[in-house]
C-alpha cells in the first residue's frame, strides 16, 4: 500500500516532523547558546548568537563548577555514587527476592507479591513525613546517621524501588524454565548455586529494563533526597544542588543556565551511549507496570 | 553427604550465638541510653576506641545471618535461603513504605508536629483542610490539571506516533529527539523553560511574563509538561501502532479504505489497550505533578476564589501537601492531606485494573 502514496505527503510529513523537532529541541539550543553570554547579552538577545563566544562560556562554567551553593563535582559523585549502589543492590536483592517468590508457592510469597503489588500505588507524599521522623529515630536508636547520609538514602530507595523491580522480575522468572533449576539440583548444585550460577546470568535483559527505569528515577528524583538529605548538609544530589544554586542566584541568568547546563550533560551522554537500550527499557517498564 | 563437619557446626551456631549477643548488647546499649561502648583509649595520642552500638547491632545482624546461613541441615536448607533471600528487600520496604504508611495514616489524626504528639484529635485535621479555600482550589487546580494533560499528552503523542510510524527519513532521529526532554529532571527543566518564558517568549509577545499571571502560568505548566511527557508516551504508542499485523492494513487498503477511516476503524480499536496504559500513565503521573510546579512557579499566583484572595494560584495537590508541612510546619495537616490525596490516586488506580480487567474479558 505504500507504493501508493504521492511523494508531496511524504514531504509534508517530512516538514512537521522536522518543525516538532525543532520545538523540542529549542530549549536546548537556547541553554547552549546563552550559556556563552553575559547577562546583559541574554536578556537582550536571548535567541541570537550576539555577544556569545567560548571565552565567555568556560567563565560562566568556570565560575559555576565551583560555586560553594552548586559545587559540581561533588553534587555529580553523590549523585552518581547513591544512583549507582542503589541500582546495584535493587538488582541483586530485587532478582533474589523475585525468584524466591516465584519458585516458591506458598500462601506467604503470595502475600508478599501482593503486597508490593499493592504498594506501587501509594505515592511518596504520604509516607514522606513519617519516613523522615522514623529514619531519625532509627538512627539515633542505631547510633549511625540515617538522613543525610548515603547508606540511609540508597537503603530509602532500596524500599521505594523494590516494589516495581521485584514485579517486573517476577514477570520475567516466570518464563524461565524450572527444568534447568531441577537439573542443576540432580547435579548437586545447592538453591544458592542454582540462583547465583545459572539464573541469575539469565536475567540480564530484564535487569537492565529494571536498571534503566530505576536509573532514570533515582537520578532525577527530588523530593525524595530533599527531605532526606536536606539542603545544607555534606551529602548534596544535582537536583538538590541545582535548586538550591537557583535560589541563591535569583534571575542570574548567566549563571542559572549554565549550571542547568552542567546538570543534564550527564544524562544526555548516557542517551547517547545506551539510546536504543534506555527508548525499549522505558517501554517495556510502562506496559508491564 | 549425609553428615556436616564439626567445623562447620560450630561456625554456625557460634556466628548464631556470638550474632544473637552483639544485636542484643546493640539494642540494650540503645534501650538503656548508656551510648557506645568505650573499650580503652589508643595509646599515645588517647582518643577513645569506640564500639558503637550501630555497628555492633549490624555486625550482630550479619553474623547471625552467616550463622543461619551456615546451619547444619539439609531439610530446611531451602527455607532458610529463602529468608535470607527475602530478608534485604522486605526489610528495606517494611522500613520506608509499611511502618510510615501505618504512622501517617495514624498521626493524620493526632496534633503531630513531626517529631513528637500531644494528642488524637479524630477528624480536625480533615476538617480543618477543607476549610482552606487555598487548598480546595489547589484540588480544583489539579483536576483540571489532570483532565487537560490526559487529553493533550495523549493526543500529541499518538499523532506523533503516527508520524513516527508512517514513510519519513530520518526516523530513528526523530523518535529519539521526541523523547530527549524526557531524560531530565522535572528541577533542572523548570528553570529551563522559567528562563524561556520569561525572557524569550516575552520577546516575542510584548511586555509581561506568562509566569506572572495565574491563568497563563497554568498554561505555561502545562506546555512544559507536555513537552516533557508526550515523547515518552509516543513510544508507548508506537509499540502498540507496530503490532497491528500488517495483511490487516493491507486488506483494508485493498477494500478501498481512506486513510481517516483506516485510522479509527482498525488503528483506534486496534491498539485500545494500549490507549489505556497511557491514559492511566499520564493520569497518575499528572496528579503526581511536583518538580515542574515547583521549579516553574512554585505554586505563586494570585485569584479570587471562594470569596477570598489566595496567593498560590498555581499551586497543585503535591506541592501544597509539601508546602503545607514542610515550608509551614503544619505536619499533621499536610498528612493528613497525603492521606485523601493517597485515597484518591488509590481510587484511580483501582478503576484501571477494573477497565483494564473488562478489556481483556471482552477480547
Amino acid at each position: 500500500m505504500h507504493t501508493k502514496e504521492k511523494a508531496s505527503s511524504v514531504v509534508i510529513r517530512m516538514i512537521i516532523a522536522v518543525i516538532v523537532a525543532a520545538y523540542v529541541l529549542f530549549p536546548f539550543f537556547l541553554l547552549v547558546i546563552n550559556s556563552g553570554k553575559e547577562t546583559s547579552d541574554i536578556t537582550s538577545n536571548p535567541v541570537s548568537f550576539n555577544g556569545m563566544s567560548f571565552g565567555q562560556f568556560k567563565f560562566n562554567v568556570h565560575e559555576v563548577i565551583n560555586d560553594p551553593n552548586f559545587l559540581f563535582w561533588r553534587s555529580f559523585g553523590y549523585s552518581a555514587l547513591i544512583t549507582i549502589l542503589s541500582l546495584v543492590l535493587l538488582a541483586l536483592f530485587g532478582a533474589m527476592a523475585a525468584w524466591v517468590i516465584c519458585r516458591n508457592k506458598t500462601a506467604w510469597s503470595t502475600v508478599i507479591y501482593f503486597t508490593f503489588i499493592a504498594s506501587m500505588i501509594i505515592p511518596f507524599q504520604v509516607v514522606m513525613l513519617p519516613l523522615i521522623s522514623t529514619f531519625r529515630d532509627v538512627g539515633k536508636f542505631i547510633g549511625f546517621p540515617m538522613l543525610q547520609s548515603v547508606p540511609g538514602i540508597v537503603f530509602a530507595y532500596l524500599g521505594f524501588g523494590g516494589a516495581m523491580t521485584v514485579f517486573i522480575l517476577v514477570g520475567f522468572i516466570k518464563g524461565v524454565p524450572f527444568d534447568l533449576e531441577e537439573a542443576a539440583s540432580i547435579d548437586g548444585c545447592s538453591p544458592e548455586q542454582t540462583f547465583f550460577q545459572i539464573i541469575f546470568p539469565l536475567l540480564t535483559p530484564v535487569i537492565t529494563t529494571v536498571t534503566i527505569l530505576n536509573g532514570m528515577w533515582i537520578w532525577n528524583d527530588y523530593l525524595l533526597p530533599s527531605m532526606m538529605l536536606g539542603q545544607n548538609g555534606k551529602v548534596m544530589t544535582i537536583p538538590i544542588a541545582i535548586q538550591k544554586f537557583v535560589g541563591s542566584y535569583v534571575k542570574r541568568w548567566d549563571r542559572i543556565l549554565p549550571a542547568a547546563l552542567l546538570a543534564i550533560i550527564p544524562m544526555i551522554i548516557i542517551f547517547l551511549i545506551a539510546q536504543k537500550q534506555i527508548m525499549e527499557g522505558m517501554i517495556e517498564g510502562a506496559v508491564k507496570g | 553427604m549425609g553428615t556436616f563437619s564439626i567445623g562447620r557446626k560450630v561456625a554456625s551456631f557460634g556466628s548464631l550465638i556470638l550474632g544473637a549477643v552483639l544485636a542484643i548488647a546493640g539494642l540494650a546499649l540503645s534501650i538503656t541510653k548508656a551510648g557506645d561502648l568505650i573499650l580503652g583509649t589508643m595509646p599515645g595520642s588517647g582518643t577513645p576506641i569506640i564500639l558503637g552500638r550501630g555497628v555492633m547491632f549490624v555486625c550482630g545482624i550479619l553474623l547471625f545471618i552467616l550463622g543461619l546461613y551456615l546451619f547444619p541441615t539439609f531439610k530446611h536448607h531451602r527455607t532458610i535461603i529463602n529468608i535470607i533471600f527475602l530478608f534485604p528487600l522486605l526489610f528495606a520496604f517494611a522500613v520506608t513504605v509499611i511502618i510510615p504508611l501505618v504512622l501517617g495514616i495514624g498521626y493524620s489524626f493526632t496534633d503531630w508536629n513531626g517529631i513528637t504528639m500531644k494528642g488524637v484529635v479524630g477528624f480536625a485535621n480533615y476538617a480543618r483542610m477543607f476549610r482552606q479555600p487555598s487548598f480546595l482550589w489547589s484540588i480544583l487546580l489539579t483536576f483540571l490539571f489532570v483532565v487537560f494533560n490526559m487529553i493533550l499528552v495523549n493526543l500529541v503523542a499518538f499523532l506523533l506516533a503516527l508520524l513516527c510510524t508512517s514513510r519519513i527519513k530520518g526516523l530513528g532521529f526523530f523518535r529519539a529527539a521526541y523523547f530527549l526532554p524526557n531524560l531530565i529532571g522535572g528541577i533542572v527543566l523548570g528553570y529551563i523553560w522559567q528562563f524561556i518564558f520569561s525572557n524569550v517568549v516575552t520577546k516575542f509577545t510584548g511586555t509581561y511574563s506568562m509566569l506572572s499571571d495565574t491563568k497563563t502560568a497554568f498554561i505555561a505548566i502545562i506546555i512544559v509538561y507536555i513537552w516533557q511527557y508526550a515523547g515518552y508516551i509516543m513510544l508507548i504508542y508506537i509499540t502498540g501502532l507496530n503490532t497491528i499485523p500488517g495483511d490487516v492494513l493491507e486488506a483494508s487498503a485493498i477494500d478501498g479504505a481512506n486513510k481517516l477511516q483506516t485510522l479509527f476503524n482498525i488503528k483506534l480499536p486496534m491498539i485500545a489497550p494500549t490507549i489505556t496504559i497511557c491514559t492511566f500513565l499520564t493520569l497518575t503521573s499528572a496528579f503526581k505533578q511536583f518538580d515542574v510546579n515547583l521549579a516553574l512557579t512554585n505554586g505563586k499566583g494570585s485569584v479570587q476564589f471562594l470569596g477570598e484572595y489566595i496567593a498560590n494560584g498555581t499551586e497543585m495537590l503535591a506541592l501544597n501537601i509539601y508546602g503545607t508541612a514542610v515550608v509551614n510546619n503544619d505536619y499533621a495537616l499536610g498528612q493528613a492531606k497525603a492521606v485523601l490525596f493517597f485515597i484518591i490516586l488509590a481510587i484511580v488506580s483501582i478503576m484501571q485494573v477494573r477497565i483494564s480487567n473488562k478489556r481483556e474479558v471482552e477480547l
